[in-house]
């Protein structure tokens, strides 16, 4: 598989009046063409703060990107002018968020919106670009998208709002989709309908989606392979299968038990004890060694390095680094 | 104290499910439950329509039970929550609390009704001064329904309270800014659950909370209901939550109640086709499983002009002419109670 997106050693943090903010703190990935990557965490984890870097949209001051690189199409984002990034959002590299009102513009129309995409990037006149607004708006499974470009946002359902909000997204035809927290506003049989509409958009345009969730059910309906971070930091990356069926971090375990499954008989509800800690004092040793039932005193005092099983198989945990090299923990 | 609130509950038996004895009076009956809200339009602001929140709900909860309220935004779970409890006037129906009329309840009669029945919200501080202190918070209803006479008593009783849902007594000279989303729905427990309450009305309060923290609260409901012999109404839209807590769920569409059944019945074989669509659309954390998805086209229809007829059936796979003419009641099928004229076990 080719890479499209590799982000290598990214730090991003912030600086605040309390201290300096490590909300990325040397995370690695890659997104491969036409794949999903699912990626997954609490709030406060890093995921929308990954996003936000891939699209050089994190806001300087007060953030600041430490190291690192991030490679799409083999040239580094951070290394391009305001101007070039400018070019690239939106036509190679698009995002939809959770809560599609507030990137939506109440006072234009739905259909001028999505025209101004094809204005701007592709030059078309307004006529052209209004009647290819309504074709995007038909292929995000809006059900009358010629009455929908004249509509504005506030007269939209939620649901209808994040079709928009896809069909503004892929107008271009982006090689790369980022999706954060694209249903969790949503009621399930809508999310139903947007994720339906998601995996159909991909399969037909070929792109690749990084999306953004904590709901490990969408996850396994629709990553390839996923990520899960924990406190700025990646724990875990897994085939999604591996990541169902043999999570390797701690981590990831809790996430896995804490959640009531849907399918299984219903037991008693495994708890993770503490809270997601703030970056302005992230714990010594491994970050997850205060809620970890399984820590020793090594946790707390050395950090876990990775511990690579495949390309796209890593975990950062001292008892599965020992586990994996067939030691007792 | 919360040993004696224990012991006090432990009289009525603490378990969960064997506190549910067949035959008694069940602890809330809810009877064709109705709340229209006016729609004013025209120059003179006159009523031009409604919209019909709840329209003829009815249920019954036991007491020691969880009965969980099921549905997607604008259903009318919420309203059915909040009319119980009188914070909205119902347009119609009954609702009896222990064989009490709560809705005709004289103000003596409701401020006694209202200890019994408490309610927690999704961001119990969204509606309280944030120059409020945790203690001021959860010893404001103590007072005020003269549980605790003097700040001494007030004082020793929060530090109780806070304890019971796991947290420090000093949290309670900490302001609501300073709290972190779990805690503050600790808080807000510990305030319902200060008088003493034989129900408390759950609205959502778990769904702003990240996943970790959501299983530590749900986990704390469960204790508490176990320690104080409480009874639930948990609303929520998050199905597998609501699977995981209830003994029984209702589930509503457009202002009504298409099913009834128990936790384990109704998500292992629904029968109402949106009950089925409503499932089967939950993703499952299992990339192996491959689910019929039903997946329904179209919104929810406005409840200020809900279909004639089931409200159900412009999205509804099995519709056909009766559907749209002629409105389908509760009905009892194999233990279930379903509205749809086709539903079958």
């Amino acid at each position: 598989m080719e890479a499209l997106l590799k982000v290598k050693e990214l730090r991003t943090y912030f600086e605040t009046s309390d201290g300096t903010l490590p909300a990325l703190d040397n995370v690695s990935f890659t997104v491969n063409r036409g794949e999903t990557l699912g990626v997954v965490g609490e709030s406060g984890c890093g995921k929308s703060v990954t996003a936000l870097s891939l699209m050089r949209l994190v806001p300087i001051p007060p953030g600041r990107y430490v190291s690192g690189e991030i490679i799409f199409e083999g040239e580094d984002l951070l290394k391009k002018t305001d101007e070039e990034m400018r070019r690239i959002r939106g036509k190679d590299m698009a995002m939809i968020f959770q809560e599609p009102m507030t990137s939506l513009n109440p006072v234009y129309t739905v259909g001028d919106q999505i025209a101004e995409v094809f204005t701007r990037h592709q030059g078309l006149s307004r006529r052209e670009a209004l009647s290819r607004a309504e074709a995007m708006l038909a292929m995000a499974g809006i059900p009358d998208p010629k009455r929908c470009v004249t509509q504005y946002p506030h007269e939209m359902s939620g649901g209808m709002r994040q079709r928009v909000m896809i069909a503004m997204a892929l107008s271009c035809r982006p090689k790369l989709l980022i999706a954060d927290e694209p249903t969790t506003a949503l009621d399930v049989t809508i999310q139903a309908q947007i994720l339906e509409a998601m995996r159909e958009l991909k399969r037909e345009l070929g792109m690749a989606v990084m999306l953004i969730t904590h709901d490990l059910g969408v996850v396994a309906e629709m990553a390839d392979r996923a990520i899960v971070m924990y406190a700025g930091k990646i724990v875990e990356e897994a085939p999604v299968r591996d990541l169902f069926h043999a999570p390797l971090h701690p981590y990831t375990i809790g996430l896995h038990e804490c959640v009531p499954r849907i399918d299984k008989p219903r037991g008693e509800l495994a708890v993770i004890d503490g809270v997601v800690p703030s970056p302005l004092s992230f714990p010594s040793g491994c970050r997850f060694h205060t809620r970890c039932r399984f820590a020793k005193d090594i946790c707390s005092t050395e950090e876990p390095t990775t511990t690579v099983l495949g390309e796209y198989r890593k975990v950062s945990c001292h008892r599965a680094a020992t586990m994996v090299g067939g030691g007792e923990w | 104290m919360v040993s004696a609130i224990a012991e006090m509950a432990n009289r009525d038996g603490g378990d969960r499910v064997p506190s549910m004895r067949v035959g008694e009076r069940p602890l809330l009956e809810v009877r064709e439950l109705k709340k229209y809200f006016p729609i004013y339009g025209g120059i003179f602001r006159r009523v031009v329509g409604h919209v019909y929140a709840v329209d003829g709900v009815s249920f019954e909860v036991q007491k020691g039970e969880t009965f969980g309220l099921v549905g997607e935004s604008g259903c009318g779970k919420t309203t059915v929550g909040r009319t119980i409890l009188r914070l909205l006037p119902a347009t119609g129906g009954e609702v009896l609390f222990d064989g009490e009329d709560v809705l005709r309840a004289g103000p003596k009669d409701m401020q006694r009704l209202r200890r019994q029945m408490q309610i927690v919200f999704q961001d119990p501080f969204g509606s309280l001064n944030p120059r409020q202190t945790a203690g001021e918070i959860i010893g404001a209803p103590l007072r005020l329904h003269g549980v605790t006479r003097t700040k001494a008593e007030t004082d020793e009783m929060v530090a109780e309270l806070l304890a019971t849902v796991k947290m420090h007594p000093s949290d309670a000279g900490r302001y609501p800014h300073e709290f972190s989303g779990g805690q503050r729905q600790r808080i807000g427990i510990a305030r319902a659950i200060g008088l003493r309450p034989r129900l408390i009305i759950c609205d959502e309060p778990v769904s702003a909370l990240d996943v970790s923290i959501q299983s530590q609260v749900l986990r704390l409901f469960e204790e508490l209901q176990e320690k104080l012999s409480l009874t639930y109404i948990f609303i929520a839209h998050g199905l597998h939550v609501v699977r995981h807590i209830s003994d029984r769920v209702g589930v509503m569409y457009l202002g009504r109640i298409v099913e009834i059944g128990t936790s384990e019945a109704l998500f292992k074989s629904p029968m109402h086709p949106y009950t089925r669509a409503l499932i089967s659309a939950i993703p499952v954390p299992d990339p192996d499983f491959r689910s019929q998805r039903i997946v329904l086209q179209g919104d929810v229809p406005s409840p200020a002009r809900p279909p004639s007829g089931c409200a159900f059936h412009p999205r509804c796979p099995w519709a056909d002419a009766r559907c749209s003419a002629e409105r389908p009641v509760l009905t009892q099928i194999d233990g279930r109670l379903v509205a749809c004229h086709y539903a079958t076990a």
